[in-house]
């Protein structure tokens, strides 16, 4: 069965991710259709961001995370490097964990 | 290597590291559930972490592999819509299409957005070899028994998925209303949702906020 798990998992992936590529691939979609495209990126970027800071699973945690996001955040928006914010975040996220562990 | 192709392994290259942490932490977590080989080939052949921690915590708490499987394409519905958004960017055989969205993965999706709905699609191919070594790297490692990273979180590695998602929004952001308030509902409805619904539900039902493009803009 746990192949079978593997297999499914593995062929359902693969079909979801290819469907609107084969069947709509290089076909111009009409302006509205457009303009959900391009909000499709911040809206999934968002729910990501979202999801990975504020959740453990199915429970809304408040935690190390919301802080070096928060950083994170902030030396984005003054235009620090990604990678600069990126080992900030991760810095400020893992001290806070060794001071309240 | 083609400027594009640089461009897009160099941007990618920061999630390597927690892609491999998060990859550890699955092998660890899944040997002991279906075994050594099933984990690293599952790692290899289906390359997505919602789908493969959403079967596992459904396994883990004594649930049936038919509600595995469900769990795990559920948290992976968002591929779908996301492969109608990248489709009218594809153009060539139908195999190179279908081959382009199959490494398709968050990030490169975000990566490769040039606006207007166009996405390019050398950005999705070229960022997929670094996040699919990492991946199948780290569950190798995990399987084996690593447990250097055994918690991702002990170096603050989780933090680096949401702040570059964050690197990769602000830029979608500036200068469209309409992006931030479909961003700050998208953000809504997935807090709302994630104490209620399976996971991968809440960002799939975040990301239809992006429907709100259907209306004409005023």
């Amino acid at each position: 069965m746990t192949w079978v798990l593997v297999g499914v998992l593995a062929a359902g992936t693969l079909a979801l991710k290819t469907f609107g590529p084969l069947v709509a691939g290089g076909v111009q979609p009409p302006p509205a259709l457009v303009r959900v495209i391009d909000l499709l990126t911040p809206a999934l970027l968002t729910a990501l961001i979202v999801v990975s800071t504020f959740s453990d699973g199915r429970t809304l945690v408040l935690d190390a995370r919301a802080a070096g996001v928060a950083v994170g955040v902030v030396l984005l928006l003054v235009r620090v490097p990604l990678v600069a914010a990126l080992v900030a975040a991760a810095v400020v996220v893992a001290g806070i964990r060794l001071l309240v562990s | 290597m083609s400027p594009a192709r640089s461009v897009a392994v160099r941007r990618s290259a920061p999630l390597l590291l927690p892609t491999a942490a998060l990859g550890v932490t699955f092998g660890l977590l899944a040997s002991p559930i279906i075994g050594v080989l099933p984990a690293l080939v599952m790692s290899a052949i289906v390359w997505s972490g919602t789908a493969q921690f959403g079967a596992m915590s459904v396994l883990a708490g004594g649930g049936g592999v038919s509600l595995a499987m469900g769990t795990g394409l559920l948290a992976n519905a968002r591929f779908l819509p996301m492969g109608f958004a990248l489709a009218p960017s594809l153009s060539g055989s139908w195999w190179r299409r279908a081959a382009t969205g199959a490494v398709m993965v968050d990030a490169s999706f975000a990566l490769a957005h040039e606006g207007e709905g166009r996405f390019d699609p050398q950005t999705v191919v070229w960022s997929a070899p670094l996040q699919y070594a990492g991946w199948v790297g780290g569950t190798a490692a995990g399987v084996a028994g690593a447990s250097l990273f055994a918690d991702p979180g002990s170096f603050g590695l989780d933090v680096l998925f949401p702040v570059f998602y964050v690197g990769l929004l602000l830029p979608e952001l500036r200068g469209s209303a309409r992006r931030l308030v479909v961003a700050a509902m998208s953000a809504g409805v997935a807090l709302v949702l994630v104490p209620l619904v399976p996971e991968g539900i809440p960002v799939l039902a975040a990301a239809a906020t992006a429907l709100l493009g259907l209306k004409e803009p005023s």
